[in-house]
């Protein structure tokens, strides 16, 4: 996969009085994991929403590969190759897991005027839909209706999801949350296979998974980023120990 | 699609047979009453495909429906039968055409926006036709010979036989429920079920959601048209009331008592809502008070919006579903 | 001086719209209910006033018993029906309450028959005021668009400026933290509803000596609200005047510059707001 830039400079969204994102400025780049931290409400949601464009910046810019997206609409952007996975699994929980998968390969392919032929006669969508939920480990369980699986294989649907949509920069928001130990091991390692030739914005809160994947990290609080670099070099930072990680000795 | 479980498909087919066979009674007042609880079906079904499957409640619908049949009237000389090869494609094109300047327009809003802009454009027809002299105002125009349906001299089907058009409905009837499933089963009809289920979430997938919900507004306003020009030519005339929001209304209610969202379901809807409507008319069974079945029909719509929401089709399917389940375990 | 008096017209029809929007925006943005029956509503005002007036000679007294009537029937239906719909899909709010109107039209036709009724203007104010020579203008009408005016500010202010405001506002935006700040949610829907329906009682009822009274008279105007409110923008009480204006405006001046196309003039409005502002004109109060 070709490297994939995601360049943010001085992005802010502004809610009414309050400022959710301000002045951030951050790349994504490379087939790596830039992972974004900080306690509830420093604005790392918001700032997913802003780079997939479920959100409109009030100002500053989003440029992909060259090409100023700032203003352009989620479903553009989706087709440009960023993939979105959400913190509050966000599948079709009426559709089975395959389902869910497969209308998600269709995007890249969509058909649109065929309407004589069946969805499922084009193998080539089924078989992407299937590759992508074998990566992340669900293929047993690919007739399930999503509604039905349990929170851990959900969050491994929205993955799922998100690769089948062949995206080339991945925006992930809290893959992990409300996972057990070794749900969050498994999904360490898949996170790890994917950002070997993927450009993943992992945005999270275990901070295990972090320190274990990322290569570039940033540390949000209120809305601003506090420091970002190299992830041992920004936990040594007093600043962000004291509004955030606390000191290393802290962490068995 | 939902597959419906097999004593309902024993069920459906049943009721084919007894339509298919059913004019071989030779009751007139009965073919001509199911024959318009048919094309009511086919009406019902098209809605079915914007409201139960893409999830836009549209009150709008009877709009398109109108305005098919007055196309026909329009179109066809005062007092020569007309071919339905040219006029009936004509109508459902005019129609498309009509769902298409509607539907760029309507569809830029959502939710409850979206159920009154669709109400004020069906009015918007209906005072276009009420007031103007395009369409013969209140009086509305009548149809003084049907279409007829004939290749080259050999004449096909006599439309003014009641047992004829019958069959013709019926097989216009089978065509739209085989054309929808076809549809919902194509790439494009997915993406219209994923829409009801999750709209944001298939606009992040990357589809243009828009498109996908005008196109399904075209196709559900032509078939609408289909039916508004069968009704024509049953009815023999057209006039603004058939545009009215009242007709939109039932029709919606059609879908909501048989199950929306399986489109078998708008056609048991449409023959419920029909015989309901008959029965509480029956001066025989309700005397005086069968001159106010409307007061009954209004109470019979809140009965059925809070006890049976799911729709007729829906307790079909539960209690097809228990006998196979026991006879599982058993 | 012909077109003041159209002006005058137009600017009375909008402000009676205003009440019946406002009612209905109200709903909308509160109770997220769409309200087909509201228009009943509206006819049900017009009625009572053509009975209580007949009944009590003087539509003074009419009025106050009407509104009274009308609340208690907005406290019923909302008790037993409306509660039932507030977190359902909007067609089954569409459809029960398209069922209410064919209940009510036929309870209408039950009462008080088919035709068209008159309800006579009362003796104070059944005179004109002269504007030119030969023109002058019914104060019976300055009296409707005053009342309407009247309402739209105490409207305004208690909506602004009250605590019960407050708790309309706050219900309007975030139903579950106004109910975990101690708003009691449930009584507070019944009030907006009954006033809702109060509201639209009563607009039927002052205009009933100039509209006259007939079946049908509340569909017709209800769709007319429908457009204001999306012209407006749903919950926005200064949207609805705005819009009712406008609207109230364009409906007369079309009567007469272009009568066969007058029925058309309000939604090919609505069709250019549209294109332009698809959320209508305001956000909510």
């Amino acid at each position: 996969m070709a490297d994939a830039a995601l360049r943010v400079s001085g992005l802010t969204r502004r809610f009414g009085g309050v400022v959710a994102v301000n002045d951030v400025t951050l790349e994504v780049a490379g087939n790596a994991v830039h992972a974004v931290i900080g306690p509830n409400g420093a604005g790392k949601s918001t700032l997913a929403n802003l780079l997939s464009g479920d959100l409109r910046p009030s100002a500053g810019t989003i440029v992909f590969d060259g090409t100023d997206i700032s203003r352009l609409p989620a479903d553009r952007r989706s087709r440009m190759g960023i993939g979105r996975s959400y913190q509050k699994t966000n599948v079709f929980r009426e559709f089975t897991a395959l389902e869910n998968c497969r209308l998600a390969a269709q995007s890249r392919d969509p058909h649109p005027f065929n309407w004589f032929r069946d969805a499922l006669s084009y193998r080539g969508i089924l078989e992407g839909a299937e590759r992508a939920l074998a990566t992340v480990g669900l293929k047993a369980r690919m007739a399930v209706p999503a509604g039905h699986l349990s929170h851990g294989e959900q969050r491994q649907l929205e993955i799922a999801m998100c690769l089948a949509t062949r995206p080339r920069v991945l925006i992930l928001d809290e893959p992990l949350a409300g996972m057990g130990t070794e749900e969050s091991a498994a999904m360490v390692d898949l996170l790890r296979a994917i950002a070997a030739d993927h450009a993943v914005l992992l945005v999270e809160h275990d901070m295990d998974a972090v320190f274990a994947l990322a290569r570039v990290l940033t540390v949000m609080v209120n809305g601003v980023v506090l420091d970002t670099g190299d992830p041992q070099k920004v936990r040594a930072n007093p600043a962000v120990q004291s509004a955030y990680l606390g000191r290393p000795e802290d962490h068995a | 699609m939902r597959e419906p479980p097999n004593i309902t498909r024993v069920l459906l087919l049943l009721g084919l047979a007894s339509l298919a066979l059913f004019p071989l009674t030779g009751s007139t007042f009965y073919i001509q009453l199911l024959t318009k609880i048919m094309i009511m079906a086919i009406f019902a079904m098209s809605l079915d495909l914007i409201v139960g499957y893409t999830g836009l409640v549209s009150l709008g619908h009877s709009a398109f429906f109108g305005f098919a049949g007055y196309v026909l009237a329009l179109t066809a000389p005062r007092y020569e039968a007309v071919s339905l090869w040219l006029t009936l494609p004509v109508s459902m094109a005019a129609t498309g055409i009509l769902a298409l300047a509607i539907g760029v327009l309507v569809l830029r809003t959502a939710g409850i926006y979206f159920i009154m802009v669709t109400l004020a454009f069906a009015q918007m027809l209906y005072y276009l036709f009420h007031d103007t002299k395009l369409g013969g105002g209140s009086d509305g125009i009548y149809l003084h010979a049907r279409p007829s349906l004939a290749i080259g001299d050999i004449s096909l089907l006599n439309l003014a036989n009641h047992a004829h058009f019958y069959y013709l409905v019926l097989a216009f009837l089978l065509a739209v429920y085989f054309l929808l499933r076809q549809v919902l089963a194509s790439p494009f009809g997915r993406v219209l079920v994923g829409i009801k289920a999750n709209e944001a979430r298939v606009r992040a997938l990357g589809f243009q959601v828009f498109n996908y919900k005008l196109g399904a507004f075209v196709l559900a306003g032509a078939l609408a048209g289909l039916a508004g020009y069968l009704a024509a030519c049953q009815f023999g005339f057209v006039n603004p009331e058939i545009l009215s929001w009242h007709y939109s209304g039932v029709v919606l209610m059609m879908l909501i008592l048989g199950g929306m969202g399986r489109l078998y379901g708008a056609v048991i809807g449409a023959f419920a809502f029909v015989l309901v409507q008959e029965l509480f008319s029956y001066q025989d069974i309700f005397g005086e008070y069968a001159k106010r079945w409307q007061l009954a029909m209004g109470g019979f719509i809140v009965l059925v919006v809070l006890l049976l929401p799911r729709g007729l089709a829906d307790l079909m399917e539960r209690a097809g579903r228990r006998p196979e389940s026991e006879s599982a375990n058993g | 001086m012909e077109f003041l008096i159209q002006i005058l017209n137009g600017i009375q029809y909008g402000l009676l719209l205003f009440l019946l929007a406002s009612g209905l925006t109200l709903i909308f943005g509160i109770m997220g209910v769409i309200n087909l029956a509201h228009g009943s509503f509206y006819m049900v005002g017009a009625y009572l006033a053509y009975w209580l007036a007949r009944e009590t000679g003087s539509l003074w007294l009419a009025l106050p018993i009407g509104v009274v009537i009308s609340i208690a029937i907005g406290v019923l239906l909302e008790s037993a029906l409306i509660r039932r719909l507030y977190q359902r899909d909007h067609l089954y709010q569409v459809l029960l309450t398209f069922g209410l109107i064919l209940i009510f039209e036929e309870l209408r036709s039950i009462l008080f028959g088919n035709d068209v009724h008159g309800v006579p203007i009362p003796p104070a104010l059944n005179f004109s005021i002269p504007l030119t020579e030969t023109l002058s203008y019914p104060v019976y009408r300055l009296f409707i668009s005053g009342v309407c005016l009247a309402l739209a500010a105490a409207l305004y202010f208690v909506i602004q400026k009250t605590r019960i405001g407050m708790m309309v506002r706050a219900g309007n935006s975030n139903r579950e933290m106004a109910q975990v700040l101690g708003v009691n949610i449930p009584l507070l829907y019944t009030l907006v509803f009954a006033f809702g329906v109060a509201l639209a009682a009563f607009a039927g009822m002052i205009a009933a000596p100039v509209s006259s009274v007939f079946p049908g008279m509340g569909n017709q105007i209800l769709i007319i609200c429908f457009v204001v409110v999306v012209i407006g923008g749903i919950g926005s009480i200064k949207g609805a005047m705005v819009a009712a204006l406008l609207i109230g405006i364009a409906d007369t001046l079309g009567k007469v510059l272009l009568p066969e196309y007058s029925g058309m003039a309000v939604y090919l409005l609505m069709a250019a707001v549209l294109i332009w502002r698809p959320q209508g004109l305001f956000q909510a109060t």
